[in-house]
């Protein structure tokens, strides 16, 4: 029933890039949870696209940069 | 493991609704069938008020995140409370067939308990795994 999403993110690799920032800190800029942010990171969450934008203007990076879809 | 808010929430509707029903037939099964009023108006009240302590005691435990959600946790609230659902119909439906055939009150009112306490346990359940798991892609 469960299907795992085939988006994928380099979410992880940003944050590091961007000074090791936190879950945490990248939650409160958003304005999500910790847990929605370790669930994006994993895959087990596709947030709004509106949350994707504000992901990606947090890295200062355009949206494909974050998400990534596979071709067919 | 990190567990939000809402997710301790529905632990606790887990662990309150199988106690609650536990305790019932615990009870039930002492008492005999003719005490089952105000044995099952008591764990009805009782589970609500576990309930609430539950959650302020969730509130308690970590005041930083108490009620704090986001887009996710109403996504899979959603979708708990849709899976949940569908037992109360069948609860109802089944009430309406037991009173089509003049079954004793006491089916009637134990059939639409055990609906709700199936929403509620099938309900979590659903709940936890969508957090766990992810929710499902339509």
């Amino acid at each position: 029933m469960v299907k795992p999403t085939r988006v994928t993110n380099s979410i992880r690799a940003l944050r590091f890039g961007a000074g090791e920032m936190t879950q945490a800190e990248l939650a409160d800029r958003v304005g999500v949870t910790r847990q929605t942010i370790i669930a994006i990171e994993q895959g087990r969450y596709s947030p709004s696209l509106e949350t994707a934008f504000q992901l990606a203007r947090v890295f200062g990076v355009p949206l494909d940069d974050v998400f990534q879809y596979p071709e067919e | 493991m990190s567990v939000s808010f809402d997710e301790k929430v529905a632990w606790a509707y887990l662990v309150v609704a199988v106690l609650g029903y536990a305790v019932y037939l615990i009870l039930l099964g002492v008492n005999g069938p003719g005490a089952y009023v105000p044995l099952l108006i008591g764990t009805v009240v009782g589970s609500i008020v576990a309930n609430i302590l539950a959650r302020i005691g969730i509130s308690i435990s970590n005041p930083r995140e108490a009620d704090k959600r986001d887009q996710r946790d109403r996504e899979i609230k959603v979708f708990g409370e849709r899976v949940g659902q569908a037992f109360v119909v069948i609860g109802a439906l089944a009430a309406l067939v037991l009173a089509l055939f003049e079954t004793p009150w006491f089916w009637i009112a134990n059939a639409v308990y055990l609906a709700f306490v199936l929403s509620a346990v099938v309900g979590s359940i659903a709940t936890l795994v969508a957090y766990r798991k992810g929710l499902p892609a339509w």
